[in-house]
């Protein structure tokens, strides 16, 4: 077993073995850390920026810092709060967001988010992204306009032979995900819930499945994202 | 083309993916370019889905999926270029082949296409042709020339019928000029090669690690890192093998001081490669040189193999127990690729996104093996050490910064070119050296770095004041710094971003539409307050120095010439104006 170290998250001492993940740590202590491209046992992407917190005064990637020994992390305060703010506005702007037509509104990480951080509208212009979407494949589309490029699926979801069924094409501002079309074609159905399960936003689409549960009764709708999280930390904190 | 044509370039490289890099050189090289339907093909044999061959194909932008005409052009879009009156040349080329930029001919013949800095800042306009250098480009040197390509000619004829050559030997001096405009005690110097190999070997590499240390060196690709430091974390790593990559990316505009290092002193940098491979206990060295430099690859592998022949490289080199070998590793087009964990994917085969750290190349780089990454400048600089001491080295320079640095000096001034300096020179020392007059603004460090004005002039050029990995492009009081520069730059960092952080991806083109906004004279204090705003948070939030100095041009501007920006903006907080009849234009259109 490895050594544990002793470490505060907002000013309380918190003990985990030395080398974990920050952010998964300070998810099972109770601390909710917004994050869009983080999956637990897989490396960290480092993509989405939005699980930056102060190490010792210095803003890191929680999904990207290791716990050591007497780190002072700080996972809220002013400055925090607009730095996330303002790159979710910027995922909103980058793509097309229009949750009331979306097949994932209310499981879509990104809408539940953009209403934690309480974001009315973006202080950037509308891009109107107008990439191709997807569609040739028989049971499975991407709607690229709504990808944050967070790499999950890249990452989670492979073929048979553990190669890579997504993919990213270009790169800068024309950076988009794509499938591999033979591979995508080969895909189960259970593979394919999957992967839209994984996309937290509305790229990945199951053709015809998309409206299953109605919208008002899905996961965001009850609860909001980080409660169940947080619930642990007020639990905790009695 | 036909699939074995595809098996035999891949079995070249026995299928091996971390090679995909040369497999795509080379059946671009063979074939004009790549077509998506060998993806599948290619992806098979090296055990990847065609996903990810193309993740790594539509990367890099001189990688093309479909053909880019016989006889390809690229012409440089950066400042420099465009200065020197880059525009009329592509005019021109376009008009003679009848491409517009970023096409290709109907008969396939020519493509025409823009690229970043090609590193020849100092003899623009350039252009590469079919990985052919052709600079000091004049209407009528375009108009020979495709009249040359017209008839077919080999492109290596024209660089001689152009260029007034017929020594093939000296192909790369006729097409490129050193413009070595100052010599120095360190760099630029005799040297005879092997003489700090032979040395170095009869020592302990714990001794040249503690020279190394004691000399003070620190990087000169442009954090300044310290290379003792650096090496002796590597050292400490237990895995084997281990390597040494050179970084000969050199892709920050107005850069070319490692061009003319690998041209003139490349036994400085193969005995700098040598040298630290024996001081960390690595075996095989990786010269990762960009694109743009492919013509001189056959001019370095040549020198390689002659270091071979007299046992420099190769097993037990001179009679010693110590192996080494070095590879050139060809990029293909992407400026972020000089960032050290980038150039690793890139090596590897992979589209060039930094990596997360930890862990540290140190302990797990190339291959997943200890690595360290050092420029061109800095390995070639340890030969010298070693041969005349520490000491000797730390005589030149300034408190923190010994020794000497070689400058890329470009742009608005008489003698551009390189320059070996002491640390510790001033702007105003160097601007005469430049022989400048009227200078208005001098980017230090190239887009990354800062635009300085007049009042910083008297500031030193050394890492505890304006540090710089050589780029100094000078900009005349004749140019419109806001109108000209700054929008350039940033076009540079949103098209070179590789897109993976969400603040780099997105906010440098919203930086920009700001720029855009206040320069059509309807900005307000509120546009700067947010790109600055912006700043500190790219700064802060981005993974890799791209994204966290991509608004730099902006900042060091509004901070520097801040009367540019008052004279736009005119202190307003807001500005009210609605004007129905604009704002419903497209309505009105639709609705006719
Ligand atoms: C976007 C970006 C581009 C870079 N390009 C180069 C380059 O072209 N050449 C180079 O030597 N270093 C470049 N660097 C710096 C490298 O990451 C690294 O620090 C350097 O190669 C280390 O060598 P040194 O310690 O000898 O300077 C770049 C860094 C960034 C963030
Ligand atoms: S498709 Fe979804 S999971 Fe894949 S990168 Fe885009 S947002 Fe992420
Ligand atoms: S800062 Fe920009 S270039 Fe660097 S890793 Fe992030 S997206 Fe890529």
């Amino acid at each position: 077993m490895s050594k544990k170290v002793k470490f505060t998250i907002d000013g309380n001492e918190i003990s985990a073995e030395e080398g974990k993940n920050l952010l998964d740590v300070a998810c099972e202590n109770g601390y909710y850390i917004p994050a869009l491209c983080h999956m637990k046992g897989h490396k960290p992407a480092g993509s989405c920026r939005l699980c930056n917190v102060k190490v010792n005064g210095r803003i890191m990637t929680a999904c990207t810092t290791l716990v050591s020994e007497g780190m002072e992390v700080i996972t809220e305060d002013e400055e925090l709060a607009e730095l996330r703010k303002t790159i979710l506005e910027a995922m909103f702007v980058d793509g097309n967001h229009f949750c009331p037509a979306c097949e994932k509104s209310g499981v879509c990480d990104l809408q539940a988010l953009a209403y934690k951080h309480k974001i009315m509208s973006p202080k950037f212009k509308y891009e109107f992204s107008n990439k191709k979407v997807e569609a040739e494949v028989p049971k499975i589309m991407l709607e690229k306009n709504r990808c944050i490029l967070c790499k999950k699926c890249i990452r989670a979801i492979k073929s048979k032979d553990g190669k890579n069924i997504f993919g990213f094409k270009a790169r800068g501002k024309k950076l988009e995900i794509t499938m591999d079309e033979e591979l995508a074609a080969q895909m189960t159905d259970e593979d394919i819930q999957r992967a839209m399960d994984i996309c937290p936003v509305g790229t990945i689409i199951k053709k015809e499945k998309g409206f299953k549960i109605p919208i008002g009764k899905r996961k965001y709708d009850k609860k909001p994202i980080g409660d169940n999280v947080e619930k642990h930390k007020e639990k905790e904190k009695d | 083309m036909t699939n074995s044509d595809i098996q035999e370039i891949l079995g070249k490289y026995n299928n091996d993916r971390f090679r995909l890099m040369d497999i795509l050189l080379d059946i671009q090289d063979k074939y004009g370019y790549i077509p998506k339907k060998f993806f599948n093909l290619i992806g098979q044999a090296v055990g990847l889905s065609s996903a990810k061959v193309e993740e790594t194909v539509t990367f890099y932008h001189f990688f093309h999926t479909s053909p880019k005409g016989k006889y390809t052009i690229y012409l440089n879009d950066g400042i420099v270029a465009t200065m020197k009156g880059r525009d009329n040349i592509l005019k021109q080329f376009s008009e003679q082949t009848g491409c517009q930029i970023n096409s290709v001919s109907k008969d396939e013949k020519f493509g025409l296409f823009s690229t970043p800095c090609i590193g020849m800042s100092d003899q623009e306009p350039a252009a590469i042709i079919n990985k052919h250098i052709f600079t000091n480009l004049t209407v009528e040197k375009v108009n020979r020339i495709v009249r040359l390509m017209k008839k077919d000619t080999p492109i290596q004829k024209i660089i001689q019928t152009i260029y007034e050559s017929d020594k093939v030997q000296n192909l790369i001096h006729t097409m490129v000029t050193d413009n070595i405009k100052k010599t120095g005690s360190v760099l630029l110097n005799k040297y005879k090669r092997g003489s700090a190999v032979k040395k170095s070997l009869n020592k302990n590499p714990e001794e040249i690690l503690e020279e190394i240390k004691n000399s003070n060196l620190r990087g000169r690709g442009g954090a300044g890192f310290p290379t003792g430091t650096k090496w002796e974390f590597c050292t400490k790593s237990k895995q084997k093998p281990k390597f040494i990559v050179c970084n000969a990316d050199e892709g920050e505009p107005g850069t070319f001081k490692d061009r003319v290092l690998l041209t003139n002193y490349p036994e400085l940098l193969f005995d700098g490669m040598i040298i630290a491979g024996y001081t960390l206990g690595a075996e095989h060295g990786i010269i990762y040189l960009r694109y743009e430099y492919s013509y001189l690859k056959n001019f370095l592998q040549s020198k390689l193999e002659q270091y071979k022949k007299e046992n420099l490289l190769g097993k037990k080199i001179v009679n010693s127990d110590f192996n080494f070998d070095i590879r050139i590793q060809l990029g293909a087009g992407s400026y972020v690729c000089g960032e050290e964990t980038a150039l690793i994917e890139s090596m590897e085969g992979k589209r060039g996104e930094p990596r997360n750290r930890p862990p540290f190349p140190a302990s797990c780089g190339y291959v997943n093996k200890p690595t360290t990454v050092n420029n061109v400048e800095t390995l070639s600089c340890v030969p010298k050490i070693i041969n005349h001491g520490s000491e000797w080295f730390k005589s030149f320079g300034t408190e923190e910064s010994a020794g000497t640095k070689l400058l890329s000096i470009c742009g608005d001034c008489g003698n551009s070119g390189v320059f070996e300096i002491e640390f510790g020179m001033t702007i105003n020392e160097m601007l005469e050296m430049a022989d400048t007059i009227e200078t208005q603004a001098v980017v230090v460090a190239g887009p990354s770095g800062k635009i300085i004005s007049e009042n910083e002039f008297n500031r030193k050029i050394c890492f505890e004041d304006l540090a710089t990995a050589g780029a100094m492009i000078i900009i005349g009081k004749q140019r419109n710094l806001l109108e000209e520069v700054v929008p350039n730059f940033l076009d540079f960092f949103i098209d070179e971003s590789c897109g993976s952080c969400t603040p780099c991806r997105v906010i440098t083109t919203h930086a920009k539409n700001r720029l855009k906004k206040i320069l059509a004279g309807k900005g307000t204090t509120k546009d700067l307050k947010d790109i600055k705003s912006w700043g500190n948070l790219m700064q802060k939030s981005n993974r890799c120095g791209l994204g966290k100095t991509a608004l730099n041009p902006l900042l060091t501007t509004i901070k520097f010439f801040p009367e540019l920006y008052e004279r736009l903006i005119k202190d307003k907080e807001y500005i009210s104006e609605f004007n129905l009849e604009k704002a419903t234009a497209d309505y009105e259109k639709i609705t006719k």
